[in-house]
C-alpha cells in the first residue's frame, strides 16, 4: 500500500495558552488538529498534575497535528513567539500516513 | 469583643467552614479523597448561576439606582488601587522580585467569588440582607487588577510589555465564571421574583449543600497547594497573605460608609476587597507574566488568604460593618 511522508507536530503547552495556539493553527490553515488533556508530569519547573487545581494555570494540554513537510517550517515560525516565555515542548517527527491528500 | 468572638465561633462551626476544614485536613493527611474535576466545574457553575440569579432578582425588585452605579464604579476603583498598595507592601516587607510581587498583587486586587458566596451565606444565616447588585460589583472587580499589575511589571521587565492589554482583558472577561455570573444576573433581573420562584427549589434549597461540597473540594485543593508550595513562601509573604485582606478591608470601609451601603452590603464589599483571586488571575498571569513563580501566588492566595477569609475574615468584616455602618 502506498504511504505518504508527512510531519507530525506535537505541542505540549500550558492550558491557558491553548486558545491562542489554536488561533495560530487556524490562521495557518492547517487541515486539522487534536487536543488531548495531559494528566501529570515533571519538567524544569517541577512536578505538576491536573488533579487538585482550581484554575487552568498549572494544567497542561497536548496538541497533535499532521502537516505536509513544506508547511512545517512556516508553522514553527508562527508558533515560536507564543511559546518563547511559556512552558512548552514542541517536537516535529517524520510519519507516514495512508491518506496523504488529507494533510 | 465578645461580639466578634461569637460571630467567629458561629462561622467556624458552620457546615461550610467545617467541610472546608475536612478537605484541608484530608489533603494534608494525604487522603485519596478527591472531587472529580468535571463535578467541581459543574458545582462552580451552579454556584455562579445561583448567586447571579438571586442578585439579578433582587435588583429587579429594588430597581436601578445611582448608588448601584456608584458602587460598581467604586469597586472597580478599589481593584485598581489595591494592587498598587499590595505591590508596595510586598516590595517593602519581602524579598519577592518585582515580577513576583506584581503578579501576586494582581491576585489581591481581583476577587474570589467563592469567598463572596460564603459571605452571602454567612449573612443569610445571621438574617442580614444585602444589595443584590453586589454581584455585578464582584464581576466588575475581576479584571482591572490584572491591568494594573501588568503596567507595574512593565516598569521592571521588557518582556512584560509584549502582552496586548485589551486582549488580556477580553479573555478574562470571557471566562466561564464571569459569563455565568453576569448571564444569570441579567436573567434574574429580567425574570424577577416570578423567575426566582420558578427555579427556587434548584438554586435556593440546594444552595448550601452544594456550597459545602464545593468548599470540601476547595479545602482539598488548598491543602494540596500548601503541602507542595509552602516551601516557596517566606514568613513575610505568609504574613502578607494574612494582613493584606485586613488592609484592603480598612481601605474599603470609608467607601462603604460614603456609598451608604447596608450592613450586609458593606460586609460583601469588604469581603470582595479583602479576597484574592485563584481562578481567573493565575491563568491570566501564566499568559502575561510567565516569569512570575506561580507557586508563590497560588499557594498564598488559595492556601493562606482564602482559608483566613473563610474562617476569621468574614466574621471580622461582619463585625466591622455592624460596628461602623450600624446594625
Amino acid at each position: 500500500m502506498e504511504m505518504h511522508a508527512k510531519k507530525r507536530v506535537e505541542i505540549v503547552v500550558e492550558a491557558p495558552l491553548l486558545n491562542r495556539l489554536l488561533g495560530i493553527l487556524d490562521d495557518a490553515n492547517v487541515s486539522g488538529y487534536t487536543v488531548l488533556p495531559a494528566i501529570a508530569g515533571r519538567g524544569h519547573h517541577g512536578s505538576w498534575s491536573r488533579e487538585g487545581l482550581a484554575t487552568d494555570a498549572g494544567r497542561m494540554v497536548v496538541v497533535v497535528l499532521i502537516v505536509s513537510p513544506d508547511a512545517a517550517p512556516g508553522l514553527m515560525t508562527a508558533i515560536r513567539p507564543l511559546i518563547t516565555r511559556q512552558i512548552a515542548i514542541v517536537s516535529v517527527s517524520d510519519v507516514q500516513v495512508i491518506r496523504g491528500e488529507r494533510f | 469583643m465578645s461580639d466578634v468572638l461569637s460571630l467567629a465561633t458561629q462561622n467556624l462551626l458552620s457546615p461550610m467552614v467545617l467541610f472546608f476544614a475536612l478537605g484541608l485536613l484530608a489533603a494534608l493527611a494525604k487522603s485519596d479523597l478527591v472531587v472529580p474535576e468535571a463535578i467541581a466545574k459543574g458545582l462552580a457553575l451552579y454556584l455562579m448561576m445561583a448567586i447571579g440569579f438571586k442578585g439579578g432578582a433582587q435588583v429587579a425588585a429594588s430597581g436601578v439606582s445611582a448608588r448601584m452605579v456608584a458602587t460598581i464604579l467604586s469597586g472597580i476603583a478599589l481593584s485598581l488601587l489595591i494592587p498598587c498598595l499590595a505591590f508596595l507592601l510586598l516590595r517593602l516587607t519581602s524579598r519577592l522580585s518585582a515580577i513576583d510581587a506584581a503578579a501576586t498583587a494582581a491576585h489581591y486586587g481581583s476577587i474570589s467569588i467563592v469567598t463572596f458566596i460564603a459571605s452571602t451565606q454567612a449573612l443569610q444565616s445571621m438574617g442580614l440582607d444585602y444589595e443584590g447588585y453586589l454581584v455585578a460589583v464582584a464581576a466588575g472587580m475581576e479584571a482591572p487588577a490584572i491591568l494594573v499589575a501588568l503596567l507595574i511589571a512593565r516598569r521592571y521587565s521588557d518582556c512584560a510589555g509584549d502582552e496586548p492589554l485589551g486582549r488580556m482583558l477580553r479573555e478574562v472577561a470571557g471566562n466561564s465564571s464571569v459569563v455565568m455570573l453576569i448571564g444569570a444576573f441579567i436573567i434574574g433581573w429580567i425574570t424577577g421574583a416570578r423567575g426566582y420562584e420558578m427555579i427556587k427549589p434548584f438554586i435556593g434549597d440546594l444552595f448550601l449543600g452544594v456550597l459545602c461540597l464545593f468548599l470540601l473540594d476547595m479545602g482539598l485543593i488548598a491543602g494540596r497547594g500548601l503541602r507542595e508550595g509552602r516551601r516557596q513562601l517566606s514568613a513575610p509573604v505568609i504574613l502578607f497573605g494574612l494582613y493584606m485582606p485586613l488592609v484592603s478591608a480598612a481601605l474599603t470601609l470609608p467607601v462603604c460608609w460614603l456609598l451608604g451601603l447596608s450592613t450586609g452590603g458593606s460586609t460583601l464589599l469588604l469581603t470582595l476587597a479583602a479576597s484574592a483571586s485563584y481562578i481567573a488571575v493565575p491563568a491570566a498571569m501564566r499568559l502575561a507574566l510567565p516569569e512570575a513563580n506561580a507557586s508563590i501566588y497560588l499557594t498564598l492566595s488559595l492556601g493562606i488568604t482564602f482559608p483566613f477569609n473563610l474562617t476569621l475574615g468574614i466574621p471580622t468584616y461582619v463585625w466591622i460593618a455592624r460596628s461602623v455602618i450600624g446594625s
